[in-house]
């Protein structure tokens, strides 16, 4: 079935095709449209979940938690300073193993107050122990979203599926809604791994010592490890029940480009745009817009940016007083894997400043400039009013 | 309560032998927890209502009813007086704990 939805409901979608049982959530704009659906579909029993209302979204993670650990599949979403407010749940939902999934519009931290995308809100969640996802497109929220509830309960991993605040969230595009039964054969019921339950009590998360809290933490990063090959393995076989590709990330003409940018979230369609445009002006530019950025997908980027004559990290964030963190990332995978190969650091529409197709033409006009035996520069600020 | 139990310690050798999280072995009703406590409830019952108030408000679930009256649970109670403060006629005092 098509139907023309809006970002937000197509995460409403997702959970409700991945038959999510528990769903505790908080309204914040720019995410509010995900859980009124959330609840509409829980009243009308499309969707057979309890849907808790609470005062915040601490409590909205504290009562997933809960949820999750006695064996139910777990949903919410929230924005911006609402994922600020979840920091310290976000830990034991991460370390605690519990896989709940979670849809997060990338909005602008304050002050200045405001509601528009950035990317500094999910990216400040880095090292809680969630997979992050970064959506393009309406369909690939909702395929994420299937996909996500699959990854986490194999791997006992939580995720994040994030969304540009407006640019997707309450961007209209037509989305192939797949048929519950087959999203039923693709994603079975979760089947948890430790569970609260009252036939063999025990208590979850105690005081643990500096004799076993170090192996807990390898185990984690271990199974982190393995998250990479089964995105690409889930993903394929998404593709082949419902003809959509999930993969680590999506290259596009990156095979002979001399320019190659490395994108995220709806920024990486832009920049498919201005591929084509820099293309037909005989420059050879590329993209590989990165899909999952923990686990970080090192392997994807090695052998993509490896035939590049140079990179541009184009940024919606910033670390204050270092980079943009996904150029930080990049250089570090590829840190004695390319010898030689200029990488440079753009950072563009922080708060939600419009990045255009014009907007990459000249960050490739700027980057094609520079010598390449020169030190690259660190953060080159894009559109910035001097 | 006085008596110290001999708890199961286990010491895992291999990371692979480690649950998911850390767990307790069982239940918690080991923990006797009332070993924590410096002031205790004391529950005049002359003047009980019998509401029912500081059973619902005790977050250890450390006051039970029996026989429709108010039982101090001294196993497990912490003594943090929220049953005290809640307490609609004022009828149980926190009281020094000998020791």
């Amino acid at each position: 079935m098509k139907k023309v939805i809006m970002g937000n409901h197509a995460l409403s979608w997702g959970a409700q095709l991945g038959r999510a049982q528990v769903i505790a959530a908080y309204p914040i704009t720019p995410q509010t449209q995900v859980v009124e659906l959330l609840s509409e579909m829980c009243a009308s029993k499309a969707l057979d979940a309890k849907f808790i209302n609470v005062e915040s979204e601490h409590s909205a993670m504290a009562a997933l938690l809960g949820a999750s650990i006695a064996g139910a599949r777990t949903f919410t979403a929230t924005s911006s300073h609402g994922l600020a407010l979840m920091h310290e749940l976000l830990h034991w939902a991460g370390l605690g193993r519990l896989p709940v999934v979670m849809g997060n519009i990338n909005r602008a931290m304050a002050p200045g107050w405001s509601i528009w995308a950035d990317q500094n809100d999910s990216l400040s969640q880095r090292d809680t122990g969630w997979m992050q996802y970064y959506c393009a497109s309406n369909q690939e929220v909702l395929d994420t979203t299937i996909q996500a509830f699959k990854v986490s309960e194999a791997l006992a991993i939580p995720a994040m599926i994030m969304l540009d605040a407006f640019t997707l969230s309450h961007t209209y595009e037509v989305v192939d809604i797949p048929d519950q039964d087959k999203v039923d054969k693709y994603l079975p019921p979760f089947q948890p791994k430790l569970r609260l339950s009252s036939d063999d009590p025990h208590a979850f998360g105690g005081l643990t010592s500096p004799e076993h809290y170090y192996e807990l933490r390898y185990k984690l990063q271990k199974d982190m490890e393995r998250a990479p090959a089964l995105i690409e393995k889930t993903g394929q076989e998404y593709e082949k029940m419902f003809g959509r590709r999930l993969g680590l990330a999506e290259d596009y003409q990156c095979s002979d480009a001399e320019i190659l940018f490395i994108t995220s979230a709806t920024a990486g369609y832009t920049a498919r745009v201005a591929v084509d445009a820099l293309r037909a002006e005989g420059i050879k530019a590329g993209n590989l817009r990165l899909r999952v950025f923990r686990p970080f997908p090192f392997d994807k980027v090695r052998e993509v940016a490896g035939r590049a004559g140079r990179v541009a990290v184009v940024d919606r964030n910033l670390s204050w007083g270092c980079h943009g963190i996904f150029y930080q990332e990049v250089k570090s995978a590829l840190y004695g894997h390319t010898d030689g190969l200029p990488i440079y650091g753009y950072v563009a529409g922080l708060g939600g400043r419009d990045i255009t197709p014009e907007t990459f033409k000249e960050i490739a006009r700027d980057a094609l400039s520079r010598k390449k035996n020169e030190p690259a520069e660190e953060i080159v600020w894009i559109g910035v009013k001097r | 309560m006085k008596k110290k139990k001999s708890l199961e310690r286990i010491v895992f050798t291999s990371e692979s032998e480690f649950p998911l999280m850390p767990m307790s072995l069982g239940t918690m009703h080991y923990n006797r927890t009332g070993a924590w406590r410096n002031i205790k409830p004391v529950i005049e019952l002359d003047k009980c209502i019998q509401c029912g108030i500081c059973w619902k408000f005790c977050p250890d679930v450390a006051i039970l009813i029996q026989d429709e009256w108010p039982v101090v649970d001294y196993d497990y109670c912490k003594g943090c007086g929220i049953c005290a403060e809640e307490c609609p006629p004022k009828c149980i005092a926190m009281v020094e704990e000998e020791k």
